[in-house]
């Protein structure tokens, strides 16, 4: 035990965790920027552009402002459950990013179920959502709460089955099999992607993950016209910023996901001296995460929210049979073939 | 380290069960179980059983249980059950548990006398393969009635809920 602790493997594998811990960390906090300066851009406004260098030190006035902000309690609220609940919901988040590959070697571990493993871990940060609001004892964040599990609940059904096609295909429930599985072109030019093969799934994969996160057009939990700001309306200073961090980190997981399943993770042309070989994987992999995630930024600033009943006639009736006559077909292509 | 790990697991799987009984607030209750079906994960990953570990997590803890705290949100139980006419049928509902736990201990006692404790679940691998090999060939039968069990709940619960279809 204590010998691992000097072995080369165990210092190789801190200094991968401080990597993507760190940088997932600081990619998480210039996420919150982007998103303010891109819809200020989308409504002609100029966003937060005072502190330092167009606005680029913006994260850190807000962390430390977040850190300062007076921590207050509501009355009669459960306070066990209520200090709980932000840990409940930001530890899952973040604890997905241990089995993500972000490149042919950076990655922590990879156990031979890692795709499932990261929906249980994230199907568990539901519960942090869950109790804040109910332990507010506030009727706004109550009825956010009430509507973000059910639903969870049910766009997290098309979620998993959507990408049961790809696990066809690719025979495999490991994430980094899933990604060299999709190495190599079809006649030379267009990549071995998943997404020219399950394009439905693709599409109901997408849809389902901007509803899994609470993202407009499907933020029902917490619409501020109607629950002001829903399960976090009693939240304030650091207890509110990690509900925040969890939203973005949620955000990031489902795109990381996307890419690895759909569009071929870290596969893309390598080229030049040894060294950029090295680091062009991961930066293929961030550029197709921030693709996703400047999407999401987008439809937020142009799509207006659905009403409830829509969200679960859609979730249900459209989304649910998609993925589900997806799965029949994709069985029939494989069992044929 | 694995035995520490085994320990932990066990203790917080057992206390947590216990929890469940002992606390007299539902969401209590409910919460416990969670935390008792994520340590019996954790068992199961000990025990080489990734798949069924992580399956266990996200169809018990992750999906029923989140309907379990739904409903008792919905319902606004109160903290302490017992009073008007609840404290009649919980008496009635002990009772009906000395069988039923009997029968239970029968079950898990003639499991483990078929399996035996000393089981090699190192070379089987809960691999997914391994476990869909068994479930579509030699418990073809039972997995189809069990799905068509859990579809005749689901119309059921549908009539309950619908009055006039």
């Amino acid at each position: 035990m204590i010998e691992y602790l000097t072995t080369r493997d165990f210092l190789v594998l801190m200094a991968k965790m401080f990597a993507i811990f760190g940088g997932v960390m600081t990619a998480l906090a210039y996420t919150t920027l982007l998103e303010r300066r891109v819809m200020a851009f989308v409504q002609m406004r100029p966003g937060p552009n005072r502190v330092g260098p167009f606005g680029l030190l913006q994260p850190l006035a807000d962390g430390l402002k977040f850190l300062l902000k007076e921590q207050t309690v509501p009355t009669n609220a459960n306070v066990l459950l209520y200090y709980a609940a932000p840990i409940v919901s930001l530890v899952p988040a973040l604890l997905s990013f241990s089995v993500i590959p972000f490149g042919p070697d950076l990655k922590m571990t990879d156990v031979s179920v890692s795709l499932l493993f990261v929906f249980a871990i994230t199907s568990l940060g539901v519960y942090g959502i869950v109790l804040g609001g109910w332990a507010s004892n506030s009727k706004y964040p109550l009825m956010g709460a009430m509507r973000a599990s059910a639903q969870m609940l049910s766009y997290e059904l098309s979620l998993t089955l959507s990408v049961v096609g790809v696990l066809m295909i690719a025979h495999t429930l490991s994430l980094a099999h899933l990604v060299t599985s999709q190495q190599g072109t079809w006649f030379g030019f267009i990549p071995r992607w998943n997404i020219f093969l399950q394009p439905v799934a693709f599409l109901v994969y997408v849809v389902s993950a901007v509803a899994e996160t609470n993202r407009l057009p499907f933020d029902l939990a917490e619409s501020e016209q109607e629950l002001v700001a829903g399960w976090h309306t009693e939240y304030s200073g650091m207890k509110f910023a990690m509900f925040f961090l969890a939203e973005y980190a949620n955000m990031v997981t489902v795109s990381a996901l996307a890419t690895i399943l759909f569009l071929g993770g870290w596969n893309g042309p390598a080229f030049g001296p040894w060294w950029l070989q090295m680091v062009l994987p991961t930066v293929w992999f961030v550029l197709k995460i921030f693709c996703f995630i400047f999407a999401y930024i987008m439809v937020r600033a142009s799509v207006p929210r659905i009403r409830y009943d829509q969200l679960m006639q859609f979730g249900w009736k459209v989304l649910l049979p998609l993925a589900l006559a997806n799965i029949l077909i994709t069985s029939l292509v494989v069992a044929l073939t | 380290m694995i035995q520490i790990l085994f320990f932990f697991f066990a203790a917080l799987a057992l206390g947590a069960a216990i929890n469940v009984l002992a606390q007299k607030h539902v969401l209590y209750s409910s919460l416990s179980l969670i935390v008792m079906l994520t340590a019996v994960s954790g068992l199961f990953i000990l025990l080489q059983a990734d798949f069924l570990a992580v399956i266990n997590v996200i169809v018990y803890a992750g999906a029923i249980m989140v309907l379990f705290v739904f409903v008792i949100m919905l319902l606004n139980l109160p903290a302490d059950p017992s009073g008007e006419d609840g404290i009649d049928r919980m008496r009635w509902l002990k009772f009906a548990g000395i069988p039923l736990g009997i029968f239970l201990l029968l079950m898990i006692g003639a499991t483990v006398w078929n399996v035996g404790i000393s089981g090699n679940a190192t070379q089987m691998e809960g691999s997914a393969e391994a476990i869909g090999q068994t479930l579509f060939t030699d418990y073809l039968l039972p997995f189809e009635l069990t799905s068509l069990l859990i579809l005749i709940a689901l119309m059921g619960a549908v009539v309950f809920a619908k009055k006039d279809l």
